[in-house]
């Protein structure tokens, strides 16, 4: 099947950034995805790049991500997702628990 | 006044029984029992064109060996035959119009060959009566759907007819007091004829022949979900659905729908609802059949009693062992009726919860696609407030209370509501959308040519919808736009969700109308399967002490 990648920046309240350098978060089997989440100074801005082979849910992963980085304040973040036909909310999950690892204290 | 008073003979419904059987007689090896090699030629000998005929089955146990038999009849001699039957699950129940023996159906359910029902209407080989719910159509087993020949499954007979129906007695007691106390006759497949029964589930004279079936009947484990394919997505709106709902009303009985969602809440109640202080407040009482994933709730201490449709495969020895909570017979073993179980989903439970395929902006919800005429069975009896109940509860009264618009429905007389739940994601698998403008049913009305849409559950009977977004307690609502604004509000990236206005959804969560799992105090990154108290089928059985014995396909250990 063929991937297309797409590719969003958001504008954050950055009220709160991530702990470690990266973190990774479940695998690309189907109708999951993986997360690698990459601390990256880049103004406050959360950027994102979606691969992914469904086609016609542009708008939907721009808002998911978008409530996403609404919902938590989060910033200063470089997100990459592999998507294997996730749907929003699995995709709106692991993203929370993807940050939830993120922001994890290093030596647990 | 002058009567005119009818000339009639006023039993020839007896007569005529009478007649075939004496035309059967021969066919008799002793008792009443038939030789299977013999089944066709009964079959041919005691119905005749344009009988209403039933052929046993639902959601479990289906009476297939005789279903083979009716496709096997010479249309010759035997067509264009009223069925009257509960579920259409195999392919003999089909076949049968196919090859011109039946012509007529009503029906209430029909799992796999939902498909090929809307293409033999579309192509003139089969006229449908309706849709009915089970109890609708028990009803009118009684009314003016009575079969004149019943084909019917049971576990075991003796040689005078008497049958043991045990663990899966399901629909059998309904069909066969509907066709022999109407003077009609009651033919029944037989896994084992034995010199004595355990009990007596259906008293021999009722009963006109029995068949040793070749084999055993199916029957399908239709209850049984895996722990291990339970998502996240399903552990979150079961949280939710145990604070937001079964918590905040305090619901004491209930049914669960089939499927994952339910399984969700049932293996979350000794793990979230224990935390959350529930156990004795709430899911004491449930209709239900004996779905493994409420073991762990069982062995916790939650339930008080489960009265059950039918049986589910594997669970015998683990329901036999907890007579307190399951309905079991003086020989031990349960007895299953979903007459009864039924009874009480429509009037007696506080809420009905369950998974569905599409809502729409009004809360119109169904499982209905566009190509298969399928029914639902008895979701629209639990799924509905049942305006003969009298007797209140808790959480009944809560939701009655709640009504937004209970002054202008009611006036003054204290009323209460029957809690209706809905389990919807905004996208299921293949992204396809739980929320729709137009539901499906509107097409499938069209394509089938059906009087009324086939809406499982009406907007108006709704009260609560769960997906990850939130839930929206469309009870509180006084308007249908408010109605449409709070459903909009958790609808996602949907159709419809993407057409909801931020401030009114804003609006609705102050109000109380709509709570996200946030306003429910709910940490979404926390809701995964570790919260379960089984992760698979080898943890249920463990859990069940090793009564539990699941089929070989859930054994992958």
């Amino acid at each position: 099947m063929a991937l297309q990648t797409l590719e969003f920046t958001f504008k954050s309240e950055a009220t709160q950034g991530i702990a470690k350098p990266w973190s990774h978060l479940g695998v690309t089997g189907s109708g999951d995805l993986e997360v690698l989440m990459e601390k990256k100074d880049l103004g406050g801005d959360v950027k994102a790049k979606v691969i992914t082979p469904v086609k016609g849910f542009d708008q939907v992963w721009e808002r998911m991500l978008a409530k996403f980085v609404n919902d938590t304040g989060v910033g200063n973040v470089s997100i990459e997702i592999n998507d294997d036909n996730a749907t929003p909310i699995v995709v709106y999950m692991r993203l929370r628990q993807a940050l939830a690892e993120a922001q994890a204290e290093e030596a647990e | 006044m002058e009567f005119q008073k009818v000339t009639r003979e006023w039993d020839t419904r007896k007569k005529d029984t009478l007649a075939r059987l004496n035309a059967a007689a021969p066919l008799v090896k002793e008792g009443k029992i038939v030789d299977a090699k013999d089944a066709v030629a009964l079959l041919e000998t005691v119905i005749k064109p344009f009988d209403k005929v039933n052929i046993e089955g639902n959601n479990q146990k289906q009476a297939d060996f005789l279903a083979q038999c009716l496709c096997k009849v010479d249309p010759g001699k035997v067509h264009d035959l009223h069925m009257v039957q509960s579920v259409l699950t195999l392919p003999e129940h089909l076949d049968v119009f196919e090859k011109g023996i039946a012509k007529k159906l009503d029906m209430s359910f029909s799992g796999p060959q939902a498909g090929r029902i809307a293409e033999f209407l579309q192509a003139g080989k089969l006229e449908l009566g309706a849709i009915h719910t089970y109890l609708e159509l028990y009803g009118r087993y009684f009314l003016d759907l009575t079969p004149k020949v019943a084909l019917v499954a049971a576990t075991m007979a003796d040689r005078d007819g008497n049958l043991f129906t045990g663990f899966s007695t399901e629909d059998t007691p309904a069909i066969v007091e509907a066709t022999k106390f109407r003077q009609g006759i009651v033919v029944v497949q037989v896994n084992q004829i034995v010199d004595k029964l355990p009990r007596v589930d259906i008293p021999g004279d009722w009963v006109d022949f029995v068949i040793q079936s070749p084999k055993p009947f199916y029957i399908e484990p239709l209850f049984t979900r895996d722990p291990a394919l339970i998502t996240d997505a399903q552990v979150l709106k079961g949280m939710m659905a145990i604070k937001g709902i079964y918590g905040e009303y305090q619901v004491e009985s209930m049914n669960h729908g089939i499927g994952f969602d339910t399984a969700a809440i049932e293996l979350l109640l000794p793990t979230y609802g224990e935390q959350l202080g529930l156990k004795g407040k709430i899911c004491k009482n449930f209709i239900l059949n004996p779905h493994p994933s409420l073991i762990p709730a069982i062995e916790t201490g939650w339930v008080e009693s489960v009265h059950c449709f039918g049986g589910e495969l594997g669970m015998e020895d683990y329901v036999a062992a907890r007579s307190d909570i399951f309905f079991v017979g003086p020989d031990g073993s349960m007895r299953s009726n979903r007459a009864f179980s039924q009874t009480a989903g429509h009037y007696a439970i506080d809420m009905f919860i369950g998974g569905t395929l599409q809502i729409d902006p009004y809360g119109n919800s169904s499982t209905a696609t566009a190509n298969r005429v399928a029914g639902f069975g008895g979701a629209p009896n639990m799924g509905c407030d049942p305006k003969g109940r009298r007797h209140s509860s808790y959480a009944w009264l809560k939701c009655g209370e709640e009504y937004g618009i209970k002054e202008q429905m009611w006036g003054p007389v204290h009323r209460g509501k029957r809690l209706v739940v809905q389990l919807a994601e905004t996208f299921r698998e293949k992204l396809a959308p739980g929320f729709v403008e137009e539901l499906d049913a509107f097409k499938l009305a069209k394509n089938a040519n059906l009087a009324i849409e086939p809406v499982m559950i009406y907007g108006d009977d709704l009260t609560h919808v769960i997906t990850e977004e939130g839930i929206a307690y469309l009870h509180k609502c006084r308007t249908m736009e408010e109605r449409t604004a709070a459903i909009r509000g958790i609808a996602g990236f949907t159709e419809v969700g993407m057409k909801a206005d931020p401030k009114e959804t804003k609006r609705l969560r102050e109000a109380g109308i709509i709570k996200t799992p946030a306003d429910l105090g709910i940490d979404i990154s926390k809701a995964t399967r570790s919260m379960l108290a089984a992760k698979n089928v080898h943890d249920l059985v463990e859990w069940s002490g090793g009564l539990y014995n699941p089929p070989a396909k859930f054994r992958n250990w």
